[in-house]
């Protein structure tokens, strides 16, 4: 398989102007001639079907949920970054492109990481113009705060709701291509198989999660933005639908999955409470801008946190990380409350939880302007805890939040199968081995605004991919292969819970591929998830018909698919020998317990590719090339 | 299109709403005369309908136009709301309607049938239960006010009037788009005081008359 | 604590539907009222029955997925609360609790609590937007907005979209939602343009969706899991009073 990504040649800071000069043009009179199916309606989704259909193409756009405007992306709080130095502060460009290749852990692809700089500029501008309401100053100009893995006020933030206005914005654009005609919505649609033809991408099979019928779209591109697989770990701070079954599908169809083992933990959630926890929530890492992390420095400290004088407390992340402090990137303050609580030294039920308080910021700026800032998120503490946060100190601890892996993609956005593209958390790009906050909102949305129409727009002029229709026999061989799966699944009438396997995997991954890896763990969780997966195959329950809305059918066949999927997420864990963002192995640590990467040896991205059900894919690789960021050890302190 | 939305149609309903409270308000204070003695209220119907007769009956026209639009209207709203959810629920507890604003359609329709009633008892003299004396209008009205069935008839279209007009006074201004700040559904001073005024003042003269402070 | 459910069970759009009755056990005050469901639907798997269809995604309250009418109550008994953010401390042992789905001729239901909601979208397809073509828009702060013109955008633009305002409107009104949208994008400069317009083609669509009118009973605003105000009603009606009367219907394309 070629892994080429296609990155143009000269500066860095004039290729993306380059690329799209060389860029092919398909005409306004043929733009209609072309269908693009995009499935996924968030930010990348929304934003690239809205795009693609304002330019003239014929798009259709799927999603599994009743209304586009649900997508996930919805659930973002904290803010999208944008290198505007409307503050005066020193950022520009190559300064938000160096924080991101650096956050990464130097994992991620220069290029790509600059242009997502360059345009993230225009993302403000457009959705500005779209109605978005950031937070405005009194003088009538855009507000700004800080976020963490950053020295500069470059996050641009709707209160706690940022990632909901932003979707809002884009979901609107798209309507409107709806009610022009432009652009055909198929809500409450998922996704189960793609359609090769000729060795391209040529259309998706689907079923009406209403009907239950599954029938196929033929189109000249597929665009997936179809988000991340977080929920892999079962419990996480993502929707309960979210899922890999389209990138999986696409994996199985030939697509390279790339770094699937960088999964990022966020340390600001609310903490588990029990059993019954059907998903982690989480709170704005922007809290960490006037919250200060704290435990007991004496482990088994009963106290309530009120009583347990200054002297006794341990703010570890401004005594380990003296100049980003409360806001040093979100794998190393993961790993530092891991750490404390390891210790015996967490606080709260089970003592998985450090203290996240506000009485210092309360102090210096008053209750209200705390109010203003996080209202909303306080509100939410209060409503799920039962604990009131202006009075006692929030407890977090860190939580499964976000897929920097995903399909592998070239400069383009096009994955390795031609005229399939992958925008958004569905793809590898941009974050490296870790991802900066308020950067997920930008990069979903440099890439369906102004990367996607672009690079869609010179595949389907270069390739000129031939008429097609949904009768071609290989649409029906696909719809046969969904058919016999949802038969299959239906006819196991096992005895367990789709949950029950759902939790089982989750524990696995989380203790064995989760905050710390070590060889030891991801040999057991290679030997014990086959077994799960096996026991699932034979023992699920799935009540219920294909043909009408079943919401265990659905849910059965996602986690099918996450037991595929945690397997080679541990087998990329357990071959990457070295300590990355936010893939930390026990193994390689410095002496004083941060990441060290193996330059010499991973400085790659790892690409899988699939070769047959009772294979071990291939491991390949894209040589990563640092010509404008010097390597260097992540240093926070 | 703006006859045909519900929002325009509600906005018809809000114009006629006011003009038949300002109509209401000045009944009322015509009313209230008769505690200052026969000979003032009667000069003041004389002055109705002899000095001003033309412009009574423009007003007429304008008020007959208002009822029919206001009752047109509530018919095809409350058809098209009623349209909007053909299965009830089973429980459903009301955390903010007040007994006013849920009593607007059938308290509209019991004030629709009073008005008929009252028109047939004080204005034609058609229901009277002594003789009707036209211009006389002292007379008829302590005449007409003699059983307590009658009275008691009015006594309780006052009290749907005052629940109508606390509610749709205040709501025909918000209907017109006319935006105070932040107020809450159940906050309403001025809609309020209208209303009571109405009631107390329509009140008056029937009970003062059956129990015969005015004879 | 120990619960009884009362829930509408419907297996399909065109089927009749009616009240099946559930024991919840073992229930902790620190799950979620979906996370009860939860637990009572792996109970019905179990035993062989179907699970009860609802509709539920982000359970932080943001998605506006979920939304059931509990005791009477949309999103339940907790203000300001959606109904994946309710949680199961607000009820006590021995509770009976009667679950059923949204009820409006636009939202037909699907399965269960589970309703189709699009005729919101296509409320908002009809108008509610700013017309920006990606990539024509000037420099983000050349738009001076007032702070307080901002906050009260944001204030109606947090609408989630759940449809608890047509839930709990006696008459299934979408007033509150459409009002919302109108009163977001017409508080900011760059939504003037299509203020008119906007308006009128949003309440056409509105009531052709079968949504019925606004009496001001208020039920919408108690019910509103984001707090959205009455006052973006009387908003909406002020443009469209202005509208119609400027004759911009008139130029309706």
């Amino acid at each position: 398989m070629p892994l080429d990504a296609h990155v143009p040649s000269g500066p860095i800071g004039e290729q993306w102007d380059r690329r799209k000069f060389e860029m092919k043009l398909v005409s306004p009179a043929n733009k209609r001639k072309y269908t693009v199916l995009v499935v996924g309606s968030g930010l990348a989704g929304a934003s690239a079907a809205a795009s693609l259909a304002e330019l003239g193409y014929d798009v259709k756009c799927f999603c599994f949920q009743d209304s586009p405007r649900r997508a996930h992306s919805i659930a973002a709080q904290g803010g999208i970054n944008a290198a505007k130095n409307y503050q005066n502060d020193g950022d520009s460009v190559y300064r938000l492109f160096y924080d991101t290749v650096k956050g990464g852990d130097f994992r991620s692809r220069e290029s790509n990481v600059y242009r997502l700089a360059e345009v993230s500029v225009n993302i403000i501008d457009q959705c500005v113009a779209q109605g978005v309401p950031f937070a405005r100053e009194y003088g009538g100009l855009l507000a700004n705060r800080s976020f963490g893995g950053a020295q500069v006020s470059r996050t641009f933030y709707a209160r706690g709701q940022t990632g909901q206005q932003l979707l809002l914005g884009a979901y609107q654009a798209l309507e409107r291509q709806v009610g022009l005609g432009r652009l055909h919505m198929f809500p409450r649609t998922e996704m189960l198989d793609l359609v090769m033809i000729d060795g391209r991408a040529r259309g998706i099979v689907v079923r009406d999660l209403v009907s239950g019928a599954v029938t196929s779209h033929a189109g000249d591109d597929v665009v997936l933005a179809t988000g991340g697989y977080s929920n892999v770990f079962y419990l996480s701070t993502n929707a309960k639908g979210s899922n890999c079954t389209a990138i999986w599908r696409a994996y199985k169809r030939g697509a390279g999955f790339a770094n699937p083992c960088y999964t990022q933990i966020h340390p600001t959630c609310i903490p588990q409470s029990g059993e019954h926890q059907s998903k982690l929530t989480l709170m704005s890492e922007s809290l960490r801008n006037d919250g200060r992390v704290w435990v007991p420095t004496r482990g088994g400290d009963t106290r309530a946190p009120g009583a347990i004088p200054e002297s006794e407390r341990d703010y570890y992340l401004e005594r380990k990380y003296p100049s980003f402090g409360n806001l040093s990137p979100r794998d190393i303050a993961s790993r530092a409350a891991k750490e404390v609580c390891d210790e015996g030294r967490g606080v709260g039920p089970g003592g998985r939880g450090v203290y996240l308080d506000f009485a210092d910021a309360i102090k210096r700026l008053g209750e209200n302007t705390i109010r203003e800032r996080y209202g909303n998120l306080f509100e939410m503490y209060q409503r799920i805890t039962g604990e009131n946060p202006y009075a006692v100190p929030m407890r977090i601890y860190p939580a499964v939040h976000y897929a920097m892996g995903g399909l592998w993609v070239d400069y383009n956005l096009m994955s390795t199968i031609p005229g399939l593209h992958v925008a958004g958390e569905a793809n590898f790009s941009d974050h490296g081995a870790n991802r900066l906050g308020a950067s997920a909102l930008m990069q979903g949305l440099a890439d369906g605004y102004f990367v996607l129409p672009y690079t869609v727009g010179d595949y389907l002029a270069t390739a000129k991919p031939a008429p097609v229709n949904a009768s071609h026999p290989a649409f029906r061989e696909a719809e046969r292969g969904v058919a016999d799966r949802t038969a299959k699944l239906l006819a196991i009438n096992g005895t367990r819970t789709t949950d029950s396997f759902h939790r089982e995997l989750g524990k696995v991954m989380w203790e064995y591929c989760g905050m710390a890896r070590n060889e030891k763990g991801l040999l057991f969780a290679l030997d014990r998830i086959p077994q799960i997966r096996e026991e699932f195959w034979q023992n699920v329950d799935v009540p219920g018909s294909d043909a009408e809305l079943n919401q265990a059918l659905e849910k059965a066949g996602r986690v099918a698919d996450f037991m595929e999927l945690g397997e080679l997420i541990c087998r990329d864990a357990l071959e990457r020998r070295e300590s990355c963002g936010a893939h930390f192995r026990e193994e390689y640590q410095t002496p004083d317990g941060e990441a060290l990467r193996d330059d010499e040896h991973f400085a790659h991205v790892a690409v899988w590719q699939y070769r047959g059900d009772h294979q071990t894919p291939e491991r390949l690789q894209e040589p990563l090339e640092f010509d404008n960021v010097h390597l260097s050890q992540r240093s926070y302190k | 299109m703006f006859w045909r939305s519900t929002i325009g149609k509600k906005m018809v309903m809000s114009v006629t709403g006011l003009i038949m409270v300002g109509f209401v308000l000045v009944h009322m204070l015509g009313n209230l005369q008769i505690f200052e003695g026969a000979a003032r209220i009667n000069a003041y119907s004389h002055f109705l309908h002899f000095t001003i007769n033309e412009l009574l009956w423009l007003l007429r026209i304008i008020l007959l136009v208002s009822v029919i639009l206001h009752i047109v209207a509530a018919i095809q709203l409350t058809r098209i709301d009623r349209a909007a959810r053909p299965v009830g629920y089973e429980r459903k507890e009301p955390q903010a309607a007040t007994i006013a604003s849920r009593s607007m359609r059938w308290g509209g329709l019991a004030l629709a049938l009073f008005i008929v009633f009252h028109l047939l008892h004080l204005t034609t003299g058609t229901i009277h239960p002594v003789p009707f004396v036209p211009g006389d209008v002292y007379a008829n009205m302590v005449g007409g006010f003699q059983m307590w069935w009658v009275t008691l008839i009015y006594v309780l279209a006052m009290i749907a009037l005052g629940l109508h007009i606390f509610h749709g006074a205040w709501s025909s201004i918000r209907t017109l788009g006319v935006n105070r700040p932040k107020a809450r559904p159940t906050r309403r001073p001025i809609a309020a005081a209208v209303a009571v005024a109405v009631w107390a003042g329509f009140t008056l003269v029937p009970v003062a008359i059956f129990f015969g402070w005015v004879r | 604590m120990n619960l009884t459910l009362h829930v509408w069970r419907q297996a399909g759009p065109s089927t009749e539907g009616a009240f099946a009755t559930y024991e919840a056990r073992d229930i902790s005050g620190d799950m979620s009222f979906l996370e009860m469901m939860d637990v009572v639907n792996e109970g019905l798997i179990e035993r062989g029955e179907q699970p009860v269809a609802f509709d539920h995604d982000c359970r932080e309250g943001i998605c506006g997925s979920c939304g059931m009418m509990i005791n009477g109550v949309a999103h339940g008994p907790m203000k300001a609360t959606a109904t994946c953010q309710l949680f199961m401390r607000h009820f006590h042992d021995g509770d009976a609790i009667h679950v059923e789905p949204w009820r409006a001729r636009a939202f037909p239901v699907i399965k269960d609590l589970v309703v189709d909601r699009s005729a919101l979208d296509r409320v908002i397809a009809a108008g509610g937007f700013i017309t920006a073509p990606t990539g024509g828009a000037r420099d983000a702060n050349n738009i001076l907005i007032a702070k307080t013109n901002a906050d009260d955008a944001m204030d109606a633009a947090a609408c989630i979209g759940c449809g608890a305002c047509v839930a709990a409107c006696p008459n299934g009104s979408a007033s509150l939602f459409t009002g919302a949208k109108i009163t977001h994008l017409g508080q900011l400069p760059q939504g003037q343009s299509e203020r008119d317009r906007r308006v009128l083609q949003m309440v056409a669509q509105m009531d052709e969706e079968g949504f019925g009118g606004c009496t001001w009973h208020g039920e919408c605003q108690e019910a509103c899991p984001k707090n959205i105000s009455l006052d973006v009603i009387a908003r909406m009606n002020h443009d469209f009073l202005v509208a119609s009367w400027t004759g911009a219907g008139d130029k309706r394309d």
